[in-house]
This record gives C-alpha cells, structure tokens and sequence, in this order.
C-alpha cells in the first residue's frame, strides 16, 4: 500500500481509539478530573507516568542529540538526567505528596507553607515551567503531521488541538491517564520496532542494547569502535569519549536535568493517581521500567543510525557517495529541509566533515537519526507508518499531562483557594472544564506563533522546576523546622538566580539583543553552561531557605502535626505512637 | 524511648541516605568525574566508563527504586504490625483491670 495511505490509517486509527477513550472515561468528580478517581494500579500509573513524561523531544529528537550535537558520550546527560530524576522522586517526594492526598502541587507548598504567598509563588513557578514545556509539545504535533502526513503545520497543529482538546476537558486526569496507556503503547513500539531491525541488520543481535556492544556483521570489528575510527577518519572527537564542555559542567547538567525531572509539577500529579503510598513507590519503579525501555535503546539508534548514515556517504575510506546516486530516503529528507547538501568542490561527491570549510553536508538535523531510521534500515511501510504514530502519541501524551498541571492549578489553586473559596464541587469541576479548554486554546495560540524563545525554553522550564519546587517540597517533608519565610526566600532567590543566568547569557527572555554577557563559553561561571544551572540554583534555594528558617519564627504545631503526618503511611489517627 | 513513629522515620532516612549514596556515586564517579579510568575496562564492544554513563546507572535507578519500595513495604508492614499488637496489649490491660 501506498507509504501515505497507510500511514494515515495508523495514525487515524490511534485517534478512533484516543477518542473512544475519551468517551469511555470521562469524569464525574472533581476527584476523577484531578487524580482519576485516586484508584488507577500502580503498574498502569507507571505506564501512564513513562508516556507523559516522554516527549515528543524524547522520542524525536533525543537520539539524534545523542549521535550529533553532543557526538556520542556527550549525550549521557540526557540519558542520566532525565532517568536519575526517578529515583529522587520515588524517595524523597511521591509517596508523601501520596499520603497528603491534596489535588496539585501548589497546594501542598500552600498548606505546608501556611500561606497564600507561598502557594501563588508555586503556581507562577508551575504556569511558566508547564507551558514552556508544552510550546516545545504544540510544535512537535504539528512537525510531525507535516513530515509524515504531509498537511500544513497549521493543518496538523489543529487536529492534534481538537484531539487533546477532546479527552482532557471531557475526562481530565481520568481521560488523560487512560489515553497515555494507550499512548505509551503505540510509541513504545514504534521507537523500539526499527531499532531491533537496525541491530539485526548491523549485527546480527536482535536487542539493541546488547547490540551496541556486538561486533558488526561486515566486518567483525566492534560496533562501537568501528563508529570511533569512522569519525576520528574525518575529524570529528572520538564516539565514545567526547564530552560535553568541561567535567565539572557534564557532572551540573545532569545533576540539573536529575533534579529538574523531579520537580516537574506534571509529573509529580501523575503519583496522587494511585491508590495507597506503597502503590505510589512501586509506581514510580515501574514509571521508570517502561522509560527505561526507550532511553536505554536511544543509544543504540543513536550509534548505529550514525554509523549507518556515514557508512552510506562514505563506503570505503576515502571514497565519497556520488551526489546524484544518493538513496531514496536522501533524496526524501533533503526535501523537506532536514538534510542539506552543498557542492562546494564542485566534483559531484558528497565530502562530509568536521571541517565546517570543506564540509558538504551544511545540515543535518537532529531529528533525522529518529525519522529516516526506518527508511535507512529499508523496512516496510507500516514500520514508517508506526513511527508518525508513534511521534504524535509522544507528543499528545505529554501535551495533555502538561495542560491539566496548568489548568489544575488555575481552577483548583487559584479559584477556589484564593478567589472563590465558597464554590461547590459542581462549580469546580465546570471551573476546571473551562480552565483546561482556556489552556488548551492558548497552548494552540503559541503553537500556531511560536515566540522567539521557544527553542530555548526547555532549559527554562527544568531550571525553575529544580531551583524553586523540589527544593521547597523536599525541605517541607524532610525539614520539620522549614516555615513560610524561609521557603518563599528560598524559592525566589533560586528562580532569580538561575533566571539571572540563564537570561544574561542568552538574552531576556531569549531574544539574543538583550543578553549583556554573550552566550560564551569563557563567560559562563567555572565553564557551566545556561542549561547547567539548575542545581546552582536548586543550591541557593536550599541555603537561603536554611539560613532564612533559623532566623524566623518555628512554624506552628499544626504544621508540625501535618508534616508527621505526611512522614507516616498509616492513616491518621495510629500514626501517632506515644 | 522513641515512638513508633519516630523510628519508622529514622529507619527511613537511613535507607534513603545509603540509597541515595549509591544513586550519587555510580553514574556520577562511574560515569562522569572517573570515566577515564573505567573506559580502560571493557563490557564486551562497550569502554565501560562510556556503558555506565549510557547504559548501567539507567538499570541501577530502576533496581534502587524497585529495592527502597521492597523494603518500605515491608517495613510499613512491620510498623503497622506492632501498632496492631500494641493496641490489642492496651485493650487486654483494659479488659483485665475492668474484669
């Protein structure tokens, strides 16, 4: 069948199946459209949890990073960073934000902070990190229509909207989480699929992960060292050993991406789902199992995809592909502007090098590793078919977790807790309908005029989700002493230092005019870089926090009670022994 | 002595601090600051600085969470057990002064 056709079919066929869920599960309780009724097992929470966290930049654009911008090892900090996040959230936040067994995350810093202040402060954090995040989602819907479906952006962008739309004001987290499972599903298989056959076919081992450390087919010489001699040959640093920037700023990157992914508020939400704290900590093992299945296989389509495409411009040492004998697929992903070719010699050869004079291939796109992998591998069409399913699952799935974060904490936070105290459950769950459209409709809004800043905004967003939220969560659950001026001075110092950093090294708000210092590498502070500075941030947040705390006021018993409470998985009335 | 509760509490942190050790010094000494000298060894086509860093530490967080949630449970079990039997002890006290 024609490769349209049938990637059609798939794609509107995981939409018949989004919208019968939808249907299926909608909301009745404000209970149901915060947390989904609180009953959803542990396993299918983490599978909901792996799909709302993998974003269309995970399942797109990860490997390509991997295999070009950060040339191989530099890539780990994403794979470390965006994994390692887990562990701290499975020990340090979810079980007790589990057992306080409140609706969002602002409202926890609200009540534990015995103040309103400290709980807008919370919500500005959760409204600029969520919808920086979901511009980066409206994007990826509407480029992956355009790519495999050949509609406009504008065209692709719309039917994800009226999608989204659909399920998550219809059915909230209820709706939301089911149709992440479903989602998690279809992009899980359409990630691992071509890599299985891309191992096969280099190496004759079926699981990517092992085959990664095989030795080829061709030749006999290990996968890896093969890539390392390939792109040493024409300049670039060595595969498995470049990094990125300094020690120091790879050891700050992941440790802020570790931190940031613990903050993000909806991630966090995805855990008061579950039914009882034990659940909550198994959930967040399990979360990680079905993440883990597509960042450890990242590596290997990052290596191999690589290896593949510079094999192909150059068969032997020396000898370059002929420009116009170049494969089908080539030809395909030079149309839609992802792959660039210049003849700068004039010889009719394709010269691709390190050397960015003598360089040929002026373009290659991150998100070619990803996209042309299947065509490059040579698999059927149904295998590329899966594969735009599969981006737009990533896509729609961590949209939708991103939109019911906002517009919880606009109905629930900001309505009923500040501005209308006295609406009734019926209100708030209408309240909390035209909240999520509004944040729906004004996602879209970005994704159809993407500001100039958005490319930038996904440092911003795990920046203020690891110097202003995890902070102030883990010091409310594990520092009894913690009271409302420490954490508020903790919380605005980390969000004005990292947004100080970030913004004078690369513009306020992004646009490049404005930086004062330059975006150089000798200008950052011991060689971190903007992305880097998180867990800088997530440092000054703790130690304000602590020196503000000894020099104020001890919060009141009832906070302290409530924090004991938190602490012990046993309902209220046994937790205190005596 | 402590409450039950404050016990609980410690038995917790301990477990987590030595957890958190582990989550802190493989990925981060393994495949971070020492990486140099690990990718002297290697884990069969894998220099296994470069494996930790891309392949193993993802494993090791997915075996800390599933062992910290292991014994949370079972500690949880624990507590809820002797708070069982020490409401039983205070009800036969009860029962045995009122009889």
């Amino acid at each position: 069948m024609e490769l349209q056709t049938l990637s059609y079919l798939v794609v509107g066929f995981t939409f018949a199946v989004y919208i019968g869920i939808a249907f299926w599960a909608r909301a009745g309780s404000t209970q149901d459209f915060y947390v989904a009724g609180g009953g959803v097992h542990p396993v299918a929470n983490g599978m909901a949890t792996a799909a709302d966290w993998m974003s269309a930049a995970s399942f797109i654009s990860m490997a390509g990073l991997i295999g070009f911008s950060y040339q191989g090892y530099g890539g780990s900090v994403f794979l470390l960073g965006w994994t390692g996040g887990y562990v701290l959230l499975a020990m340090c936040l979810a079980p007790y934000l589990r057992k306080y067994g409140k609706f969002t995350v602002p409202e926890f810093i609200g009540d534990r902070y015995y103040s309103n202040v400290a709980r807008i402060v919370a919500v500005i954090c959760l409204i600029i990190a969520s919808i920086t995040y979901v511009i980066g989602q409206m994007k990826g819907i509407g480029v992956a229509f355009s790519r495999f479906l050949e509609t406009s952006y504008d065209t692709g962008l719309g039917i994800g909207m009226v999608i989204v739309f659909f399920y998550s004001v219809l059915g909230g987290m209820k709706g939301i989480t089911y149709t992440q499972i479903a989602q998690y599903v279809v992009l899980i298989f359409a990630y691992t699929i071509p890599a299985v056959f891309i191992s096969l076919s280099l190496t004759g081992n079926p699981i990517p992960q092992l085959g990664l450390g095989s030795t080829l087919i061709s030749d006999g010489t290990y996968v890896l060292d093969k890539l390392n001699q390939v792109v040493m040959e024409l300049g670039f640093s060595e595969y498995t050993t470049s990094t990125r920037g300094s020690t120091l700023n790879m050891f700050f990157y992941t440790l802020s991406l570790m931190i940031g992914t613990a903050g993000l508020p909806h991630v966090i939400i995805r855990f008061f789902t579950v039914p009882s704290v034990k659940a909550a900590r198994q959930s967040a093992g399990w979360a990680l199992v079905f993440i883990a299945i597509l960042y450890t296989t990242a590596p290997a389509v990052a290596g191999m995809a690589r290896l593949n495409l510079m094999s192909t411009i150059e068969p032997t040492a020396g000898n370059y592909l002929q420009y116009d004998q170049r494969p089908q697929w080539f030809k395909n992903w030079e149309s839609t502007g992802l792959l660039e070719f210049e003849d700068k010699n004039g010889d009719g050869r394709i010269q691709y090098s390190a050397d960015p004079i003598t360089n040929e291939m002026v373009k290659i796109d991150n998100d070619i590793l990803v996209l042309a992998n299947p065509e490059i591998a040579k698999l059927p069409n149904w295998v590329i078919a899966l594969v735009a399913a599969g981006g737009l699952a990533a896509a729609l799935s961590t949209a939708a977790g991103l939109l019911l974060a906002i517009s919880s904490a606009i109905s629930h936070d900001l309505l009923k807790s500040v501005f209308m105290p006295k609406i009734t459950e019926r209100g708030e769950l209408n309240a909390s309908r035209i909240a999520m459209a509004f944040t729906v409709l004004f996602a879209g809004y970005l994704g159809f005029n993407p500001p100039d800043f958005a490319a930038g905004t996904v440092a911003l967003a795990f920046g203020l989700a690891a110097s202003s939220l995890f902070p102030a969560l883990m010091l409310g659950i594990f520092y009894k002493r913690m009271n409302t001026a420490g954490a508020v001075a903790g919380m605005l110092s980390g969000i004005s230092v990292t947004l100080l950093y970030v913004f004078q090294h690369t513009g306020i708000m992004f646009v490049q005019s404005t930086s004062f210092l330059g975006n150089m590498s000798p200008n950052w502070f011991f060689g971190i870089e903007p992305n880097a500075f998180g867990a800088v941030g997530a440092m000054v947040n703790f130690i304000v926090a602590m020196l503000v705390c000894r020099f104020t006021a001890e919060p009141p018993i009832e906070i302290q009670q409530l924090v004991d409470n938190v602490r012990s998985p046993f309902s209220a009335g046994a937790a205190t022994g005596h | 002595m402590k409450s039950n509760a404050a016990e609980y509490w410690s038995a917790n942190i301990r477990l987590i601090l030595k957890l958190l050790a582990i989550w802190f010094v493989v990925p981060f000494f393994g495949g971070i600051v020492f990486v140099d000298f690990f990718n002297q060894f290697r884990l069969g086509g894998y220099p296994l600085g470069f494996w930790i860093a891309q392949q193993g530490s993802i494993y090791l967080f997915v075996a800390i969470i599933f062992y910290y949630a292991k014994k949370m449970s079972d500690l949880d079990d624990h507590f809820d057990q002797r708070q069982l039997d020490e409401q039983q002890l205070d009800e036969r006290r009860l029962q045995e002064r009122e009889g």
